[in-house]
């Protein structure tokens, strides 16, 4: 049973469109993200469920009843923003009770729920703080806090980790969710880290230019992309210009040298197609000659410490792919011949080839 | 969101109805000393008045040798207490603000008992002393406006670094102070300059009581005499006013286009 | 005198570098000569003679003497024209700020807005009087107009320039963009996210602005108002030519004491002006500390 509906939401300044034909069901409790470049619409989206932008069209339910014309005060959500925007006259408790406050609940229940929420964010001792007094780290997770303390109907997180230092980034990311596993809070989280979507939630929206392009699981959007948009836009990929050699067995060519794809191409005459492959599903130099191969020299090696990237040119074609440190193994050398190897299914097919 | 929009633009109208209907109704009043048109009579009488060319000429010198006090006593001791003295930064900071606290009626006041033509220092004694005492009087007033306009153009630029290579090319004291801070608080200096010209040229009260043939006396005087003069007196300062502020803006924008540009 | 001060500083300059010994605190003598001249002891022989008798001898006679009648009269009008000019300016000027910040107009309107109050907050003195002599005197534009197409004469009311309220808004002219100047980056500094943030949490409009944006604001309200009390407290020009010495003001007598001794007592002149710097000393003071305050918060 869904929780939140988004029916057919649409938002235009002018005649650009922000976000057209936009539809999502999330069922409570889960964790969904919204991805995209920046301008892709998935903040505008975000502050249409807040109920800080109006939608030219389409409509928002939550459990049930419409919301799209409630004022952000009546919609019973929390949210989180970029910039913290913790009260910076209020000290730490003061922050997390406001809700609680405006909401005229007893004193007794507010300080309860205020010890509850500061020990539930690992903060119990700094109630008395003020925002200025705290770390960027510490605040965002008061600001999560605070957002939670009235018990929204939905968690709302705008970019909340962007202005924060890549160490904190991570473990704050481990936390938010363990705090909304915990509360079973339904959440929309708006990023553009793929890193963070990938890693934090249940089903990742991929917007760009306004619309969805794809909606999914982390595994799915990663590993089936859709559309050409997410498959370069989510994780790093190997784009491979291939010329059709019989298209409805599937038989490419890249540079010359013939593999077949996992299924066949609706073209039977000559044309192009492009292919993809993640870092990951390629193997250097591999002992079992199993999947696809293409042999090449190597461009070059960067070594990153636990990571080798080394870059192959096949001929036009050029492919990145990672190896683990290995310390009884030097790493390959410029302009040693290599061959690369890949499972058949690995193959991603980007656009339809065309005829010629 | 459309009602707070027009609630902005009736208190803009009505704030500015307030500011401007003042200002017109002065342009009106000017230019109707000619009975029954209206005509530019009030100003060309005002400025042929040999006492307005008198006063308004020595009030001139006396903001120009403001401001020249003004940025020698202001610049080095801004860069100073920025490069080898932060710790009395607090202090020279107080000092600078104190001419807010004084009332410039006390401290002429305070001037007259200090330097009256029986004292140590008789400055009001002589034509020329009394010269000195309102200049520096006016420096005092100036004070807050130029420090604070100096310090902050210095926080802009990195003196120390600055200071280091003029040093380490062997500049002197002299050099780096006048050759390089200088010209690169010009914009801080320029404004603060213009905002003490500004403030100096009709001043009244230190110029009143210390007998000075200054423009502010001169204006109360055709205030107290005359009908259409002062009004057109009255727009004349309006103009000077907004000539210095539009001046601090023009220098402002030259230097952020100065700026883009490295 | 001065020049030959400051070309002291460059030698100054160099001593720092002498070792085990500091001098660079010489570099500021200058400064600190000009400050006690023409600053400090202007004002200390004041304070001093106030609490001198003519021997010069310690008393308090001066200070107790204050408080007849037309000396506390002329206090008490200054301290009421200060106040309310400072209060309807700040009042007055919030409004203007805040409508052009986050009212939704233009930005243009907004550096206006902004050019405008730094002249006009400059433009007081002498020609602002004549300015409001030909707009609400007697023979003024608006006067005459009123009379002659709403057929009202303002004076009918008693109403009168050359009175209290007539300089209070005449004094209004320049504390109005004082504020506008000072409270614009107070408000800037109000952000957006916060009222957003509040009403996620449940708050109205009128909630965020009683617990989060006016508990931000007021202490660079209430700082500034000091600031305008202050301002308008040491200002003689605009009076002394609007109402000559009709108007009885503390600056004014302080004027006329310093003219003709009018007291009758050199050392109650000193007194008085003694008083004119306690109470703005205590305004400036209180704003001072108010703006540290603010500042703390809006880092």
């Amino acid at each position: 049973m869904s929780f939140l509906d988004i029916v057919n939401l649409q938002k235009s300044f002018g005649s650009a469109y922000a976000v057209k034909n936009f539809n999502l069901s999330v069922v409570r409790g889960e964790f969904v993200s919204f991805l995209g470049p920046s301008g892709c619409g998935k903040t505008t989206t975000l502050r249409m469920i807040a109920g800080f932008e109006h939608p030219t069209a389409g409509l928002i339910r939550i459990d049930g009843k419409d919301v799209t014309n409630l004022r952000p005060n009546q919609r019973k959500i929390g949210m989180v923003f970029q910039s913290y925007a913790l009260f910076p006259n209020m000290t730490v408790a003061e922050n997390v009770a406001f809700g609680l406050k405006v909401a005229r609940k007893p004193a007794e229940e507010v300080k309860a729920r205020v010890a509850e929420m500061l020990k539930l964010i690992g903060l119990p001792h700094l109630g008395d703080r003020y925002p200025y007094q705290l770390s960027g780290g510490q605040q965002q997770r008061v600001a999560l806090a605070r957002a939670i303390a009235p018990k929204p109907q939905i968690l709302l997180l705008d970019e909340p980790l962007s202005a924060l230092d890549a160490k904190i980034r991570i473990s704050l990311r481990e936390e938010i969710r363990a705090v909304q596993r915990e509360l079973g809070i339904t959440t929309i989280y708006v990023t553009h880290d793929q890193e963070e979507a990938l890693s934090m939630s249940d089903r990742i929206v991929v917007m760009n230019e306004g619309q969805v392009e794809q909606i999914g699981n982390p595994f799915e959007i990663y590993n089936r992309p859709s559309t050409r948009f997410v498959a370069s836009f989510v994780g790093t990929l190997n784009i491979l210009r291939a010329k059709v050699v019989d298209g409805a067995s599937g038989r490419v060519a890249v540079d010359g040298q013939e593999i077949i794809l996992p299924h066949g191409l609706p073209v039977s005459g000559a044309g192009e197609a492009t292919l993809a492959l993640r870092p990951e599903a390629i193997t250097l130099n591999a002992h079992d000659a199993s999947g696809s191969r293409l042999d090449g020299t190597i461009d070059e090696v960067s070594f990153l410490g636990s990571v080798i990237r080394i870059r192959v040119r096949l001929q036009n074609n050029i492919v990145t792919l990672d190896t683990f440190n290995n310390v009884g193994h030097r790493p390959p050398e410029r302009g040693q011949p290599a061959t690369i190897s890949f499972a058949r299914e690995d193959v991603l097919v980007l656009d339809e080839p065309q005829a010629a | 969101m459309k009602n707070s929009r027009l609630g902005s633009w009736l208190t803009i109208v009505l704030g500015a109805a307030y500011f401007l209907i003042p200002l017109i109704a002065t342009v009106e009043f000017s230019l109707r000393m000619k009975r029954g048109e209206y005509s530019l009579e009030a100003y060309r009488v005002v400025l042929t008045d040999p006492r307005f060319q008198a006063t308004f000429g020595y009030s001139t010198l006396i903001a120009l040798a403001t401001i020249v006090v003004g940025v020698l006593l202001v610049v080095p001791t801004a860069y100073w207490v920025q490069l080898r003295l932060p710790r009395w930064r607090p202090v020279v900071e107080f000092v600078t603000l104190l001419p807010l606290v004084i009332p410039p009626i006390v401290l002429v006041f305070g001037f007259l008992r200090l330097y009256n033509s029986s004292s140590w220092l008789p400055l009001t004694g002589s034509a020329r002393g009394t010269d000195v005492l309102l200049t520096l009087g006016y420096a005092t007033l100036a004070l807050p406006y130029m420090y604070r306009a100096v310090d902050t153009g210095l926080r802009a630029i990195d003196i120390r670094t600055l200071t280091q290579a003029a040093e380490s090319l062997g500049a002197s004291w002299p050099t780096i102070l006048f050759r390089v801070i200088l010209p690169n608080v010009r914009v801080a200096v320029l404004s603060g300059a213009f905002l003490t010209f500004a403030i100096v040229i009709g001043e009244f009260t230190i110029a009143s009581l210390l007998n000075a043939p200054a423009f502010g006396p001169y204006l109360q005087l055709i205030g107290a005499n005359r009908a259409y003069e002062p009004s057109a007196l009255a727009i004349i300062a309006f103009m000077i006013t907004w000539a210095c502020m539009g001046l601090i803006q023009v220098v402002g924008r030259g230097a952020n286009r100065y700026r883009a540009a490295r | 005198m001065t020049q030959q001060a400051q070309t002291s500083t460059f030698p100054a300059g160099q001593v720092p570098r002498l070792p085990g010994m500091s001098f660079a605190w010489l570099g500021i003598v200058p400064f600190m000569i000009f400050a006690v001249m023409f600053l400090i002891a202007p004002a200390a022989i004041l304070v001093v003679g106030a609490f001198q008798d003519q021997t010069g001898a310690f008393t308090l006679e001066n200070i107790v003497n204050l408080f007849q009648p037309s000396i506390m009269s002329a206090y008490w009008i200054s301290i009421q024209v200060s106040t309310a000019s400072a209060l309807i300016g700040a009042l007055i000027g919030f409004f203007l700020a805040y409508a052009a910040v986050s009212g939704g107009l233009p930005q243009s309107v907004r550096a206006t807005l902004m050019t405008f109050s730094g002249v006009a907050s400059n433009f007081a003195g002498v020609p602002l009087a004549f300015a409001f002599l030909a707009t609400l005197g007697r023979t003024g534009l608006v006067t005459t107009l009123l009379v002659k197409y709403a057929g009202f004469n303002i004076y009918s009311t008693g109403f009168n320039l050359l009175s209290f309220w007539g300089l209070v808004i005449t004094y209004l002219y320049f504390q109005i963009p004082l504020m506008i100047l000072i409270i614009t980056p107070a408000l800037d500094g109000i952000k957006k996210d916060w009222a957003e943030a509040a009403s996620t949490l449940g708050a109205s409009r009128l909630e965020y602005w009683r617990y989060v944006a006016f508990p931000i604001l007021w202490p660079s309200l209430m700082g500034t108002m000091l600031l305008l009390f202050a301002n308008a407290f040491g200002a003689i020009a605009t009076a002394y030519a609007l109402t000559g010495s009709s108007l009885n003001i503390a600056p004014i007598l302080l004027y006329a004491q310093i003219r003709g001794d009018v007291l009758h007592n050199p050392h109650l002149g000193y007194a008085l002006a003694f008083g004119m710097i306690v109470i703005t000393g205590l305004s400036n003071g209180l704003y001072i500390w108010l703006r540290g305050r603010s500042e703390r918060w809006l880092r």
